[in-house]
């Protein structure tokens, strides 16, 4: 087996082995951390399906914003004395009933969908994608979306610091 | 690859059935946003122009960033209110 080969076997371990401690696990933290390896996986097996630019995203966005995020939810509504953050479960047999059959439907389809047969597959995008036409397609075939995904954003921001925000002011401001 | 999305996706909507703190559902639901993202990007490779795919992951993160945001924001307005981030307990709105 080539080094690519064991490379790309190593994300996807790191990815489905700390996708099942987040399942199992019930400390809150461990699971925030346990999320971080699954996207620093998902980040190395989008580098070798020849979606860089997708894995850099992946760590910037993920890594380095969603989780800090996430962290900082975890901080502000726990009061943190020393004990250890559980969360409660409930519903674990309908749960793990219906993600079950929904994960035994996937498999099911994707295995009578035999992708690998499809004519359009033989034909495998071996070439590299260039970051250049990357952002020229952006630019240019896909620019509408690109400026409204950048409106919500805006939105987003204003609207989640509103939220959050103090609530002193609220008696004078209008809203 | 596809059996590893649809693996991410079912302990993702696991986490969100089964788990009572919100951060724990938000948690769930990341996962199962990028188990998409996962699969777009493997089709996006038989993709003779090789960048919708891409393209499509890349707004399905961003909206993922502004939901995370958003939501993160409610739970700590909701935890002010209530003193409590349990989902159960949060059922002033119950008819």
């Amino acid at each position: 087996m080539e080094l690519e080969a064991i490379l790309f076997y190593f994300f996807a371990g790191i990815t489905a082995f700390s996708v099942l401690f987040i399942a199992v696990t019930r400390n809150i933290l461990y699971a925030a951390f346990a999320l971080i390896l699954t996207f620093i996986g998902v980040a190395g097996l989008f580098v070798f399906m020849g979606a860089e630019f997708i894995a850099i995203t992946q760590i910037l966005v993920y890594v380095g914003g969603i989780l800090v995020l996430l962290v900082f939810g975890i901080m502000l509504t726990h009061r943190l004395k020393g004990q250890k953050l559980k969360t409660d479960r409930y519903q674990m047999l309908f749960g793990f009933l219906i993600s079950a059959g929904i994960f035994g439907l996937f498999i099911q389809s994707i295995h009578s969908g035999a992708f690998s047969n499809l004519p359009w597959v033989d034909q495998e995008y071996s070439q590299e994608v260039e970051l250049k036409s990357f952002g020229l397609s952006l630019m240019t075939d896909y620019v509408l979306a690109f400026e409204v995904i950048g409106i919500l954003l805006l939105v987003a921001l204003i609207g989640a610091v509103r939220i959050a925000g103090n609530a002193r002011k609220e008696g004078t401001d209008a809203a | 690859m596809l059996l590893l999305g649809a693996l991410m996706f079912c302990v993702g909507l696991f986490v969100v059935f089964t788990r009572k703190n919100a951060i724990m559902v938000l948690i769930g639901i990341e996962l199962m946003l990028n188990s998409a993202n996962l699969n777009l990007v493997t089709f996006s490779r038989f993709d003779p122009q090789a960048l919708q795919g891409q393209i499509f992951s890349l707004f399905v993160i961003t909206i993922a960033a502004a939901e995370a945001a958003v939501a993160l924001a409610i739970v700590v307005k909701v935890y002010k209110y209530f003193k409590t981030s349990d989902l159960d307990k949060i059922n002033s709105m119950k008819g």
